[in-house]
């Protein structure tokens, strides 16, 4: 460090440097300290959830849990109608949002004029994707169940849940779009193709992953949200198994909020249960997602 | 302004009276230009100079700047392509361009070359075309065992000459191309250069490069262009290339080429 230097004498010393690095280590070690330390809060939270629910409930899961309907005893309570409606209510939502949503972000992002109007609609999907979830079931319920005369039925609930996630696709959609580097809209439309080739065999394929990772995010919201279909269901005892979209319902969720509400002990061991069954009905829903993604992913990569 | 030497065969392109603006700014200023056809014309000048944006004009790519305002004319086949009732899409079809970096498609080599075509409607045998344009664009012994793989998996260089095949394959009557060799090393560079040799005789090339020796390689015409006190494109010359670099009739070229300015 002492030897000399173009300019006859460096700007910083190295006694200074070395003085000044000491301290710069240190903030940087207690940073890293300070992450990780964030992170661990977050994952012992997880696990601590986990491991709880799994003690309290593992041993409660067999057949007869899944198979049989609610009860006021609790070990011959099941969760057959809850379940049936979460995936009647959860697939009808993903079948609605998934088009829909990403036909808005395509338009937004591909075909909207940039002016103040696009922007204002912009700026309040935003927003949307904000507002509680009640919101959402009290307005479902004045649109869907009484104006529409829907009646408190499984359609009206999707469509209500299709509302609360619709903004959380549309944003994610419009960012995975926005990804698609502008090099391929570009050298599409310079082979003479129309703006719907060019959507329709660049921009979509290419943004498709990330469409389906906002469609993860967006149905594990669905499925998880128990106020709004409380304000549109206002079952928790249902003792028939849904066949078709216009028939009543509950759904995990609502059946779980019931159940952990009631005083008796064993009644905690059947929440527990059907916390379970609900966080495996998201994970198979999210792998099935993500292995759709992946296979897109290698499509247009290899 | 710039007024063509002697040429017998009527332009592939005419460029008259042209102005561009981007929002207020005027990127160019009244261009006047012949492009020869069956012959590679190069653009050269400094930066900024607008060289690019005039190719831009040409197969109307500059409609997807939303600021962008074209006047004037750019007669191609009897019609002006900034005609009211000109297509952009059907002016693309026949004037194709090749970027400044590659950009090939995230699919596989075949379907990229197969793109265009398959896109307008080709009825033909579409794996015999992709092998003939990839043979026009030098590349066929080098991916013709690997058409399935992705189009990244080749170099820049490769990627370039693929950019290129997937143009021939709609039969451009027109190639623009914008610094094609920028991204690309000295040996990459010469392949592409080779290659638009090779074409001339059958296409007409417009090469918008910053690389003065390029254009003196490989081009027949020379276009120079540059900038006046508002940052405002205009052509100086035209001419052929040969003329251009050795006996310019502007000083202004003159002192580009010999690097004085620039």
């Amino acid at each position: 460090m002492e030897s000399t230097t173009p300019n006859g004498v460096r700007s910083v010393s190295a006694e200074q440097f070395h003085r000044s690095l000491r301290g710069r280590r240190l903030i940087g070690n207690a940073a890293v300290i300070l992450f990780l330390g964030s992170t661990l809060v977050g994952l012992a939270t997880l696990a601590a959830l986990i491991i709880d629910v799994l003690i309290d409930g593992l041993s409660w899961i067999d057949w007869d849990f899944l198979s049989t309907y609610p009860s006021r005893r609790p070990p011959d309570a099941g969760l057959r109608s809850a379940l049936f409606g979460t995936l009647w209510v959860g697939g009808l939502t993903a079948l609605f949002t998934f088009p829909i949503g990403t036909a808005t972000a395509i338009y937004l992002e591909e075909y909207a004029p940039r002016n103040r109007l696009t922007q204002f609609i912009e700026l309040n999907i935003s927003n949307l994707a904000g507002v509680p979830s009640i919101v959402y079931g009290l307005l479902g319920l004045a649109v869907f169940v009484f104006l529409l005369n829907l009646d408190r039925v499984i359609l009206a609930g999707a469509l209500t849940l299709t509302l609360l996630v619709l903004p959380l696709l549309i944003v994610a959609g419009r960012e995975a779009i926005r990804a698609v580097p502008d090099s391929y809209r570009q050298g599409s439309l310079a082979l003479g193709a129309t703006r719907w080739q060019t959507v329709r065999h660049v921009i979509l394929p290419s943004a498709l992953p990330g469409i389906l990772t906002g469609t993860i995010l967006a149905m594990s919201r669905a499925i998880g949200e128990a106020a709004p279909l409380l304000a549109i269901s206002g079952l928790v005892f249902v003792t028939f198994t849904p066949g078709h979209p216009f028939e009543r319902f509950t759904v995990l969720p609502i059946q779980i909020f019931n159940w952990v509400s009631r005083p008796q002990l064993d009644w905690q061991h059947v929440t527990a249960a059907a916390i379970i069954i609900l966080l495996l009905v998201l994970l198979t829903m999210n792998a099935t997602a993500i292995l759709l993604r992946d296979r897109f992913q290698r499509r247009s990569e290899e | 302004m710039a007024t063509a030497t002697a040429i017998s065969a009527p332009p592939a392109l005419s460029v008259r009276g042209l102005n561009l603006f981007y929002g207020g700014f005027q990127a160019l200023k009244d261009v006047n230009l012949d492009i020869p056809p069956r012959k590679i014309t190069a653009f050269i000048g400094p930066s900024g100079c607008g060289k690019s944006s005039l190719l831009r004009c040409m197969n109307r790519m500059n409609d997807l700047i939303r600021t962008a305002r074209v006047e004037g004319q750019i007669m191609f086949d009897g019609e002006n392509v900034y005609a009211e009732d000109a297509d952009p899409t059907e002016i693309r079809f026949r004037i194709g361009m090749v970027f400044q970096k590659p950009n090939p498609f995230p699919k596989s080599i075949y379907d990229n070359v197969a793109f265009g075509p398959k896109l307008a409607g080709y009825k033909g045998d579409i794996g015999a075309l992709v092998e003939r344009c990839l043979r026009q664009a030098a590349l066929w012994d080098e991916v013709k065992d690997r058409l399935k793989q992705s189009a990244y998996q080749l170099s820049g260089g490769q990627q370039q000459r693929l950019c290129i095949a997937r143009t021939l394959a709609l039969d451009p009557e027109i190639i623009l191309m914008d610094e094609p060799c920028s991204a690309l090393d000295p040996i990459a560079t010469l392949a592409i250069e080779e290659l638009m040799r090779e074409l001339a005789p059958n296409y007409t090339i417009a090469l918008v490069t910053h690389n003065m020796q390029q254009a003196a390689r490989v081009s027949d015409y020379t276009t120079f262009m540059t900038v006046d006190d508002e940052r405002s494109g205009y052509v100086v010359e035209f001419g052929e290339t040969g003329e251009i670099f050795s006996m310019p009739k502007r000083k202004a070229t003159e002192d580009y080429i010999t690097g004085r300015f620039g």
